[in-house]
């Protein structure tokens, strides 16, 4: 299992114009300029690839912060 | 008034249709039946399409399992077919990826059966004479043929654009054997292929609703009624079009 530093890594991938030192375990990602569907997708591919584990649009969408999500992905494996 | 009147009938013709299992094909076979044809349906699961055709009206309709992705399914479909007046190339499915994340295996899949499969039935059924004369070939294609694109989307829209651009070759060739061969390109349509998209949340789906001029996505049904009539004898000098049934998205 990655940890949750690695987790954060991944996520911030997915992003082209915000730095990633902007985003860190308790960022509130939903609140990002940036953030958008095709992110939201982006990321549940990148959890696909990474962890093998299916999320859905709703473990996007209810997740607050980026730790949040990685506590949803690993209660999932 | 002649009550019997009715120029979008099937009565008198065999219609396979694949894909017959859920969503449009299931509403299609239904729909062929109801109209007068003798339906020959085709799926993966047994269960299911025994469900479909336990819902056809009137008799001698025939089901015969085959998956489509595998070449030796659609030869041993072919042989098993009696000779057809009609074929709705049906079946396909969506695997939604982000385009820095599309894996070779997905897209070997999607393209095998969404393009390759309804191709090698067409290329089957012409050689072996099992589609008659003044008979109808109908493609499920999609408005994402026609660049109504969005994100995660891509493997789709390809198998789909290549599906329409057969179509139209397929048109030309075969008119000189007056086979036709049309497209139906539907919007977003209540089906479990859109159920399958778990990815996507019932709110981002509501906002995708409202994109569309009647508000609302399509039934199966009206799909279907689009297919009846490119099938039908009403539809007797149409070949190469795509019509397309979208509730206004398109425009």
């Amino acid at each position: 299992m990655k940890s949750l530093d690695e987790f954060v890594e991944l996520f911030a991938e997915q992003f082209d114009e915000t730095d990633a030192s902007e985003i860190t375990a308790t960022t509130v990602f939903h609140d990002l300029e940036e953030w958008s569907s095709l992110i939201g997708l982006s990321v549940i591919a990148m959890v696909d690839e990474e962890f093998d584990v299916a999320l859905k649009g709703d473990d996007v969408k209810n997740s607050v912060t980026v730790e949040d999500l990685y506590n949803n992905v690993k209660s999932k494996l | 008034m002649d009550v019997a009147y009715n120029p979008f009938s099937l009565e008198g013709k065999t219609i396979l249709v694949t894909g017959a299992s859920s969503g449009i094909g299931k509403a299609t076979a239904i729909e062929c039946s109801r109209m007068g044809a003798k339906v020959v349906i085709t799926g993966r699961n047994e269960e299911r399409l025994n469900e479909t055709f336990n819902s056809l009206e009137g008799d001698g309709h025939i089901q015969i399992l085959a998956d489509l992705s595998n070449e030796d399914d659609i030869q041993h479909l072919v042989n098993e077919i009696p000779v057809l007046n009609g074929c709705v190339n049906n079946a396909g499915y969506n695997i939604m990826s982000v385009i820095q994340f599309i894996k070779k295996d997905n897209l070997d899949h999607i393209m095998n059966v969404n393009l390759t499969a309804p191709i090698m039935l067409t290329h089957l059924l012409v050689k072996s004479k099992k589609i008659a004369k003044d008979s109808s070939i109908v493609f499920t294609s999609s408005i994402s043929a026609r660049g109504r694109n969005s994100v995660g989307n891509s493997m789709y829209s390809a198998t789909k654009g290549g599906l329409s651009s057969f179509m139209k070759n397929a048109a030309l060739e075969l008119a000189a054997k007056r086979i036709r061969c049309n497209a139906v390109l539907p919007g977003m349509v209540e089906t479990p292929l859109k159920e399958g998209k778990s990815n996507i949340t019932e709110e981002q789906w509501e906002i995708n609703r409202q994109l569309y001029p009647l508000k609302r996505f399509g039934k199966p049904e009206e799909i279907a009624y689009g297919i009846i009539y490119l099938l039908s004898d009403a539809s007797a000098w149409v070949t190469g079009t795509e019509l397309v049934i979208d509730g206004g998205m398109t425009r």
